[in-house]
């Protein structure tokens, strides 16, 4: 809502001296959030003058038509002479009355205006046109003013140029903001003043005469008032403070009949409609549609009708949708100007359509047909239904005065029966909620300055007023009360909050995830969750992948990335992606988040309802309905892990860092992983781990596959790991500390020889195994293969320290432990000792 | 050696005669003195310490002495004895501290040399924001809820007092999540706010309720500077008996004050919530220009746009009607909400320009936050 500032005082004398700023200011405490407060005309500098167009020479040989004219001025140029001006419009004849701006003027831009040779002639000064005065975006060339001006008039004055427009931003509760009567009610309780109330107006009762209205649907439609008006001068134009007033409230003047409409629903906040009588065909009803229906609107697009919509008919049809948008067939029409007679012929009667449509079903129509009007916006917050007669009078009224009309004697007026809303509110509830002290009379006081009827003591019966929709309990009048003693005056306490138990487990071990990862130099990524099956297909996943069944979106952003994540692989391996493509090519990345993961079988979440807690059993039901949605961890590294430099070589990440995050991650959780061989795309086949906590598949980690880096242009040997947080955590885990032994420690290596296809892990479980309690640590210290290990074997070196908790091991205990040790490794995995 | 005789005369013996002694003692000194290295040193030492030194070879005579005479003759060898040691050590000493020093210098390095061996990580600043306020609850009493992404209309909306046809619920552009038969009646949207975390909160327990809950949203909104169809809130609701707005004031100055600074005034806009009433903006004072730059061309503010104020999120005491879609009796108990936009926050309080930022997971923007904000 634009609200300029000289439309405001006259409902509210504020202060002389009170700049846009200031009541911005008492506005937004208020509660309205004003969004900015626009400075107009403050670029414009005089001599701005009404001008008499005397002469018009058209100058023949140019591209474009100039014309070279005399202005009469008046005395404005200081000498009362004509003011000799070239102008390239030519909408304008002599005897037209013009803007004028004279040499040493500026128009906005700044455009600093001085007398200069242009087509051959002088021209000292220029014609303005709506648009170089920053009027509008008016094209229609120069600006012709009614013939009653006289030249030499300041301009700036007459077209009320210099102003303040606050812009206001209106919260859906608050409807009848969305008029200059309803601001202007809040800035008359900001301010502590009177309101000149705009919708007070003498109306005559209704009669039966008017013109004929039949309301078939009256929850759809509670109010209908319809007024006419004859003998209406079809050339009759806008005045120019009427013009101005809607332009600044950024609304464009059209023609006199939409001009009026408009400017009434900004002054009072109720939607009008203005009909050719001669038009419609019989009376009008008031009806939803019916199936099938069709409706050409004013923009001229025909609508399919839906049997929700409410409609405006007569005889003939659907003549508007209500509340939304009116009917092409019977709106009002253009002037038509005879070139011969100069007589204008158009619209002479015109019926004023004022009525209060229910708010949903204005909302669902204006959805339905992406058709959100000033009108729509206005029903669905609720306008004030007893407005609607004022407003019609007010139409009517600015017809007779400005159109030369005459009002019709009938006054049609259906009103639904509407039951009186009274609240009852404990008097003190008010400062309960606040946490002040406002006393009973204060909250009277208020609640009657937001326009409500207050009775009582204790507990006060409070009726509030029409425009007031939102106002059904008590702790709406609650908020009116509190906001205007003003939110910033209730005094500020700390509640006494029992003793909190802190993070829990599960939350302490989500940030030590992310402290350990970026402890081993990770860097997190926040990736958002949208795919598509471009990114399944760069990652390999056969079709039958359970990674490729997601939840959907109904309207994703992207339609190529309509589901959300089965897994963080496809956000984080983009960020590597863009990384590198930055320039960034020693990468290691990490990110926590959930995945989503459809239920077997997809159901639809239950609407509960809200006047009561739901069961238990509504509840499951609710989060049955929801996906799964696990938290996850991964990683992806590229480049190198460790960098080279002065100090020597570094080290290229790979499969062995993505694995060992992995264990980071449980050394975070305190369990201990377990590493399988594993073929799981996209890892590399024969690259890839299977991580696992006891029997539970946790996750994978590895190289990724040759062909997965191709297809997502990811650096070669790009390597990944990603796992489940929630399988990977065990609640209640305490360590033991382990017993430290002071004895000395005995040392023996031992070199085994095994087939290639034999795993590290199984011959180190064996040796630990077959090693026994005194074993204190093992180490794998080389690996090698080759003539040495002979072909198709390999040799696993380990360091084996034995230590007991009470004695010196003598030579023969450490020698029997590392001979019982190898002899488990022979059983279990054919290891020969190496020279054996 | 002589050997012990009762009649041997201790005067007679020529080394033990006090001026060959102290004549020896001198040039021991002396020698040591004149040493130039610690090798030097070492010669010296033995030419006068050693088992052939005058010195020693003079104690050797004290036992062939009487009895009578071996007391003064061995307070003699020994102070002489004494000196020389001493000098030895302090020589010692003088010549081991420079050769310490000349090859100490010479093993000097340049420790100006970049060393970045082991790369550092960084946790994203979003994260850690999310922590700090959490942190700051915690400190309170609070408990730290979550709940679903992927959320309930019903907890999303209407259990917040927005029904289907609310205004309020076209404002806010939401992720519908496919049904079964296609169409967009599963029931089920990306969470547009924290909020439904409030219900899940107040549903799982009686009051009082103390609970904060961060987490991501969503909203159909393009990625540009300052929009992200994925961003992050912080949620804070407070249940019990006889809070107030007043309270919910006190808590959002206690946080303020922890995760911005002291001094800043707080501004308390009325504005509309469905799930509040009364319900407020809050905007604070910016910490740039503290308002210096509201008209006044001449003193832009980036960081408040020369509004003067930055908003930082919504609040307000929980509307009665949502206690009761929660099983919670609004005549018992009362409670406050609040919703604060971390991405906001982490522009403000840490000079980001630019919202993509956050999005794009480019490492140069987060490495520099490290491992706490
Ligand atoms: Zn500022």
């Amino acid at each position: 809502m634009r609200v300029p500032l000289s439309w405001l005082r006259e409902y509210v004398d504020l202060p002389a001296g009170e700049t846009g700023r200031d009541v911005a200011a008492r506005l937004v405490r208020a509660g309205l959030e004003v969004e900015t407060v626009e400075q107009l005309g403050t670029d414009i500098k005089g001599p701005l003058v009404v001008g008499e167009v005397l002469s018009i020479e058209e100058l023949p040989g140019f591209k474009k038509p100039i014309r070279h004219c005399f202005v009469n001025v008046g005395a404005a140029n200081g000498t009362g002479e004509p003011q000799e001006i070239v102008c390239g419009a030519t909408n304008f004849q002599v005897g037209d009355k013009v803007v004028v701006i004279l040499p040493g003027g500026v128009l906005p831009g700044p455009f600093p205006i001085s007398a200069r040779q242009t087509y051959g002639h002088t021209s000292a000064g220029m014609i303005c046109s709506a648009r170089e005065l920053g009027m509008g975006d008016d094209h229609n060339g120069i600006i012709v003013l009614p013939p009653e001006y006289e030249a030499g008039t300041d301009a700036i004055e007459l077209l009320q140029l210099v102003d303040e427009v606050l812009d206001i931003a209106v919260t859906p509760d608050r409807g009848y903001c969305l008029s200059m009567r309803g601001v202007a009610r809040e800035a008359a309780a900001a301010y502590g003043l009177p309101l000149a109330d705009p919708a007070l107006l003498d109306v005559p009762p209704a009669n039966s005469y008017g013109y004929l209205v039949k309301v078939a649907d009256p929850v759809g439609c509670d109010r209908f008032v319809a007024r006419t008006v004859t003998g209406v001068n079809p050339g009759a134009q806008s005045p120019i403070w009427l013009q101005r007033r809607l332009q600044k409230s950024g609304i464009r003047p059209i023609s006199l009949a939409v001009d009026i409409t408009n400017y009434v629903m900004l002054e009072v906040g109720q939607p009008l409609h203005a009909y050719d009588r001669e038009r419609v065909d019989g009376p009008i009803q008031v009806r939803r549609a019916a199936e099938g229906e069709t409706l050409t609107t004013l923009d001229g697009v025909k609508r399919k009708l839906s049997a929700e919509d409410l409609l405006i008919c007569d005889n003939s049809g659907p003549i508007g949708l209500a509340g939304v948008m009116g009917g092409a067939t019977t709106e009002i029409l253009e002037p038509v100007t005879d070139p011969e007679t100069g007589v204008v012929t158009g619209t002479t009667e015109i019926i004023v359509e004022a009525a209060h449509f229910e708010p949903v079903a204005i909302a669902r129509s204006a959805k339905r047909h992406k058709l959100p009007s000033e009108a729509s916006k206005r029903f669905e917050r609720g306008v004030d239904p007893e407005a609607a007669r004022a407003a019609a009078q007010r139409a009517v009224d600015l017809l007779v005065l400005i159109a030369g009309g005459t009002a019709e004697a009938g006054v049609t007026d259906i009103a639904a029966p509407r039951p009186v809303r009274t609240i009852a509110i404990d008097a003190g509830l008010p400062d309960r909620v606040a946490g002040a002290e406002y006393g009973r009379e204060t909250v009277t006081r208020r609640l009657q300055e937001v326009g409500c009827s207050v009775v009582g003591a204790d507990v006060l019966e409070v009726t509030p007023p029409s425009w007031r929709p939102d106002l059904t309990d008590p702790y709406d009048l609650v908020e009116e009360v509190v906001r205007l003693e003003g939110y910033d005056n209730v005094p500020a306490r700390m509640p006494v909050v029992p003793p909190g138990r802190g993070l829990s487990e599960a939350q302490r071990f989500h940030r030590r995830v992310g402290v350990a990862l970026a402890g081993a130099g990770y860097v997190e990524i926040n990736a958002y969750p949208f795919v598509g099956e471009a990114a399944f297909d760069g990652l390999g996943l056969d079709a039958d992948d359970a990674r490729r069944r997601t939840v959907k979106l109904v309207n994703p952003l992207n339609d190529a990335e309509p589901a959300l994540r089965t897994t963080l692989l496809p956000g984080l391996l983009g960020a590597l992606r863009r990384n590198v493509g930055r320039g960034n090519t020693d990468l290691a990345l990490f990110e926590t988040g959930t995945v989503f993961l459809p239920k077997a079988e997809p159901k639809v979440a239950p609407r509960l309802p809200v006047d009561r807690r739901p069961t238990e059993e509504q509840l499951a039901e609710l989060n049955a309905a929801l996906p799964d949605q696990p938290r996850r961890v991964a990683v992806a590294l590229t480049g190198e892990r460790l960098p080279s430099g002065w100090w020597g070589k570094g080290a290229p990440s790979g499969w062995a860092d993505a694995i060992e995050a992995a264990r980071t991650v449980a050394a975070a959780a305190g369990v201990e992983l377990t590493v399988r061989q594993a073929q799981y795309a996209p890892w590399h086949p024969g690259r890839c781990a299977e991580l696992l906590v006891g029997e539970v598949v946790v996750g994978h980690a590895g190289e990724l596959h040759p062909r997965v880096v191709k297809a997502l242009h990811l650096p070669e040997r790009t390597s990944a790991m990603e796992l489940d947080l929630d399988l990977v955590f065990e609640d209640g885990r305490r360590v033991s500390g382990p017993p430290v032994s002071a004895y000395p420690v005995a040392t023996q290596d031992v070199a085994l020889i095994v087939d290639a296809g034999v795993h590290a892990a199984d011959v180190e479980s064996a040796l630990r195994e077959g090693a026994g309690e005194l074993l204190e640590s093992l180490r794998l210290f080389d690996v090698f293969t080759g003539e040495q290990a002979g072909a198709g074997r390999k040799s696993l070196a380990y360091t084996l320290r034995f230590r007991a908790a009470d004695r010196t091991l003598t030579a023969d205990e450490a020698s029997a432990a590392r001979e019982s040790a190898v002899a488990v490794a022979a059983e279990r995995t054919g290891a020969v000792l190496r020279g054996a | 050696m002589s050997a012990p005789n009762k009649s041997y005369d201790p005067v007679e013996v020529e080394a033990l005669k006090p001026e060959v002694v102290e004549q020896a003692r001198d040039e021991a000194i002396a020698a040591f003195a004149a040493a130039a290295d610690l090798d030097e040193l070492k010669q010296a030492k033995v030419a006068h310490t050693g088992d052939r030194s005058p010195l020693s070879l003079a104690n050797r005579e004290i036992g062939a002495l009487p009895p009578q005479a071996k007391a003064a003759a061995g307070k003699l060898i020994g102070q002489a004895r004494g000196a020389v040691n001493q000098a030895l050590a302090k020589r010692q000493t003088e010549l081991e501290a420079e050769r310490d020093a000349r090859v100490l210098v010479e093993e000097a390095v340049d420790v100006t040399l970049p060393y970045g061996r082991v790369p550092r990580g960084a946790r994203h600043p979003l994260t850690t924001l999310a922590e700090r306020i959490e942190d700051t609850f915690v400190a309170m009493g609070y408990q730290v809820a979550s709940g679903p992404e992927v959320e309930a209309e019903w907890l999303n909306f209407d259990a917040l007092n927005l029904h289907a046809d609310h205004p309020a619920r076209s404002m806010q552009d939401t992720f519908f999540v496919e049904a079964p038969d296609g169409t967009a009646d599963s029931g089920m949207v990306l969470r547009t706010q924290t909020s439904p975390v409030q219900i899940r909160a107040m549903l799982a327990g009686e009051p009082p309720l103390y609970a904060v809950s961060p987490g991501r949203v969503y909203r159909t909104d393009e990625l540009d500077a300052t929009h992200t169809p994925v961003f992050r809130q912080v949620e804070a609701i407070a249940v019990d008996e006889g809070l107030t707005f007043g309270h919910l004031k006190g808590t959002i100055e206690v946080l303020v004050e922890k995760l911005i600074g002291g001094g800043l005034e707080l501004r308390w806009r009325p504005s509309y919530f469905p799930f509040t009433e009364p319900s407020a903006e809050i905007d604070l004072q910016c910490f740039v220009c503290r308002g210096a730059s509201v008209g006044n061309p001449d003193r832009p503010c980036r960081t408040c746009s020369s509004e003067g104020w930055i908003e930082l999120g919504g609040c307000g005491v929980v509307n009665p009607r949502v206690l009761v879609a929660a099983g919670i009796d609004p005549n018992r108990y009362s409670g406050f909400a609040f919703g604060l936009g971390l991405e906001r926050i982490l522009m403000n309080r840490h000079n980001v320009a630019d919202m993509r930022d956050m999005v794009e997971g480019d490492v140069r923007f987060t490495l520099p936050f490290g491992m706490e904000i």
